[in-house]
């Protein structure tokens, strides 16, 4: 296991810039989430690390070592691929073997048989080991080639959306599974998703991409709790956190076209400003400040999300378990005044 | 309004379209199935039609001279291998006297109890036999080298960045626009200059390289068509391209390495024209000895249909042997993209 650092990486494929001066460091036996939209260059970070791409910038370092120029091969990294890169032609076992029978490694046959069973075993697919890879399902394709990784003991797990292709359950169970195996190894893992729940469940630490720029890097309460950006704030959280204008007269802060109106904070603020409030600070009281009108009830079973419309403006909360309230009743909330989220008009935390 | 819609009835709950081909659903629609047997009776009668000619060489082969004549044609006869025997003996006409001592002799072996049939004796074995093997030679030699080599470029073609490659493809693929009758004097000129005219290695290089753009577009489509996650899945776990490429490419391009080797084979295998420019005696191949069976008397049909017979016979058994590769690889692959 080893500790990997990205200094100043940037990729470009001839006018597309894949990455932009990207710098970060995973520490050894750390669990390290790149979370990121559709195009914003994960898959690209990986391919880098592994030696797959070439950067146009910037250095790759194992441990302090130089990586660049290194070929995949000799940089000792288990990838699990995007789309199923099983071999079709072989068995699940032999799959599972071909890293360890590989010519840097050499593996006895005698070894690798109770490694490629161990694997087996904590994905749950002995069962399949004789069959040949063509003939497995997309769940179990993709714990074949999760197992192809966890054989070995690399310096790093680069695993690119490992858990996409799987229905809700089993993405659930192999999550935590993921993780158990990981922290028993105490094994080094880039793990890279597009679902903000993976990365909060999973992370020690969560890296957010966009277009191909590292946004922020911190552990999820970080991220959840103090979002660098507003495209951040979004990112992370279902429901989504509710974000309005706002701007500031008199000591008061009113959200844009709406009938809100809050005390402002005792830091400077600009005088218009964006308003963040997570939906869980959000509170339905009797005797709240705040009134609003039930515009839309959503009962997911653990919680309910209620849609209340102030002014113009709709606002989210969550309450627990199922709500009594209906369309059309007025409400009285409150908002959590310590927890609100300042950005300027770029979009960038504003702190207090 | 609770209008109850009928619940399907057993017949009703099959495809409602017809199934034209599946593995899955039990129940085909009868119009599928009609039209799928309507199908099947077409292929097979187009497939009749072709075999006829083939069918009438191998009954012509099994003939003697005079059924082979013989009007209306016989359809049941007695077979003979007159033709084989002829074809691959060098023989001569015997007179009534001389025929008439042998058929006294008792220890007269088979093949020569054939040849006093016709009226001839064997004074020994005739060229065809080696001309076959140097079909053999040179067709398979060939085949070999345009695959291996073919294959090589394709990947490399596929997979890397060569500077002005469309060019460089395009280069290759324009050696086939020239129509080779075009070339053959000058090659002849060039090759008995050279000291390579009547030699197996001037045929084997010249069928190699008229070969080679066709393997090479052919193949290159073959190996696009192979994700390159797999190789970069092998270089991550630890192999080197050269073996990536012999342990992930090469066992999944079988289909189009069988579709090419069949293709090459043909063409070297039936090649005519600069066989019988180039060569004369030492490399002489089989296509242009064929017709040079003629025979001194009248046309020996037998013969000619016995050298054609045997003639077909090595590539029926390379094509037979890569027949499960070939049906996928012909009909995918080359014509994707
Ligand atoms: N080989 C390539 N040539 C040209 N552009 C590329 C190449 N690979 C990636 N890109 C571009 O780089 C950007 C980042 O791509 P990347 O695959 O890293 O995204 P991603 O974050 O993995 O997205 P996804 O979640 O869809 O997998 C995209 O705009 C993509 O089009
Ligand atoms: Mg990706």
């Amino acid at each position: 296991m080893s500790q990997i650092a990205l200094h100043h990486i940037s990729k470009h494929f001839k006018d597309i810039t894949a990455l932009d001066d990207v710098s970060f460091t995973i520490q050894n036996g750390e669990f390290f989430v790149l979370l990121g939209p559709t195009g914003a260059g994960k898959t690209t970070t990986l391919r880098v690390i592994a030696g797959l791409e070439r950067q146009s910038e910037g250095d790759i370092l194992f441990d302090g070592q130089s990586m660049n120029g290194v070929p995949p091969a000799e940089r000792d990294i288990a990838f699990v691929f995007q789309q199923y890169s099983l071999y079709p032609t072989m068995s699940v076992y032999d799959n599972l073997a071909f890293p360890l029978r590989s010519p840097m490694r050499r593996t006895p046959e005698i070894e690798i048989k109770p490694r490629v069973e161990k694997a087996a075993e904590l994905l749950r697919i002995q069962h399949l080991l004789e069959r040949k890879t063509a003939r497995l399902s997309g769940g179990e394709m993709q714990r074949v080639s999760i197992g192809r990784a966890i054989v070995r003991n690399p310096r790093i797990f680069l695993m690119d959306e490992p858990l996409s292709n799987l229905d809700a359950k089993l993405r659930e169970s192999l999550r935590v599974e993921l993780k158990h195996i990981q922290k028993t190894q105490t094994s080094t893992t880039l793990f890279v998703t597009h679902d903000q729940i993976e990365a909060l469940t999973m992370a020690d630490r969560i890296g957010v991409l966009r277009e191909g720029k590292l946004i922020q890097v911190g552990t999820p309460t970080d991220i959840y709790d103090r979002p660098a950006t507003t495209f951040v704030a979004q990112l992370v959280g279902t429901p989504r956190i509710n974000l309005h204008k706002a701007f500031r007269e008199n000591g008061t802060l009113h959200v844009q076209e709406s009938t809100v109106q809050l005390p402002a904070p005792s830091g400077s603020l600009p005088a218009e400003f964006m308003l963040g409030i997570r939906p869980e600070d959000v509170l339905i009281a009797p005797d709240g400040a705040l009134s609003g009108e039930v515009v839309l009830v959503e009962p997911l079973g653990v919680e309910t999300v209620i849609h209340l419309r102030a002014g113009a403006q709709t606002f989210i909360c969550v309450v627990s378990g199922i709500s009594h309230y209906r369309l059309g009743d007025q409400v009285r909330f409150d908002v959590i005044r310590e927890r609100l989220h300042y950005f300027d008009s770029n979009g960038q935390r504003l702190a207090l | 309004m609770t209008a109850t819609t009928p619940r399907p009835t057993f017949e009703q709950s099959g495809p409602r379209l017809p199934v034209v081909e599946s593995i899955r659903v039990d129940r085909v629609h009868p119009r599928a199935r009609i039209a799928g047997s309507v199908r099947a009776t077409l292929a097979i009668i187009l497939s009749l039609i072709s075999l006829i000619p083939v069918f009438w060489i191998v009954l012509t082969a099994f003939k003697t001279p005079t059924d082979v004549t013989a009007i209306p044609p016989k359809l049941i006869f007695e077979p003979s291998l007159t033709g084989f025997v002829s074809l691959l003996s060098d023989m001569r006409l015997l007179s009534q006297a001389e025929q008439e001592e042998r058929s006294q002799q008792p220890d007269l072996s088979w093949v020569d109890q054939i040849a006093l049939q016709i009226g001839r004796a064997i004074n020994g074995p005739s060229q065809y036999a080696r001309q076959l093997g140097n079909s053999v030679i040179i067709a398979g030699t060939s085949t070999l080298l345009s695959v291996v080599l073919g294959l090589l470029s394709a990947y490399a073609f596929s997979r890397f960045n060569i500077p002005a490659k469309g060019d460089l493809l395009f280069f290759i693929l324009s050696t086939r626009m020239l129509p080779p009758v075009v070339v053959t004097i000058p090659i002849f000129l060039m090759y008995r200059s050279i000291g390579l005219h009547d030699t197996h290695f001037g045929l084997i290089m010249l069928y190699t390289v008229f070969n080679l753009s066709f393997s090479v577009w052919l193949l290159k489509g073959f190996i696009d068509e192979i994700p390159r996650e797999y190789e970069e899945a092998a270089l991550v776990d630890g192999y080197t391209r050269l073996q990536t490429f012999f342990r992930i490419v090469i066992p999944q391009a079988r289909t189009g390495i069988a579709a090419t080797t069949v293709f090459c084979l043909i063409f070297a295998w039936n090649e005519y024209a600069f066989a019988l420019m180039l060569t004369t005696q030492n490399a002489r191949t089989a296509p242009p000895s064929i017709p040079s069976i003629l025979g001194s008397g009248g046309i020996e049909w037998n013969t000619i249909a016995a050298g054609a017979l045997l003639f077909l016979i090595p590539v029926v058994i390379v094509t037979f042997a890569l027949r499960q590769h070939l049906l996928r690889g012909v009909t995918f692959g080359a014509v994707r993209k």
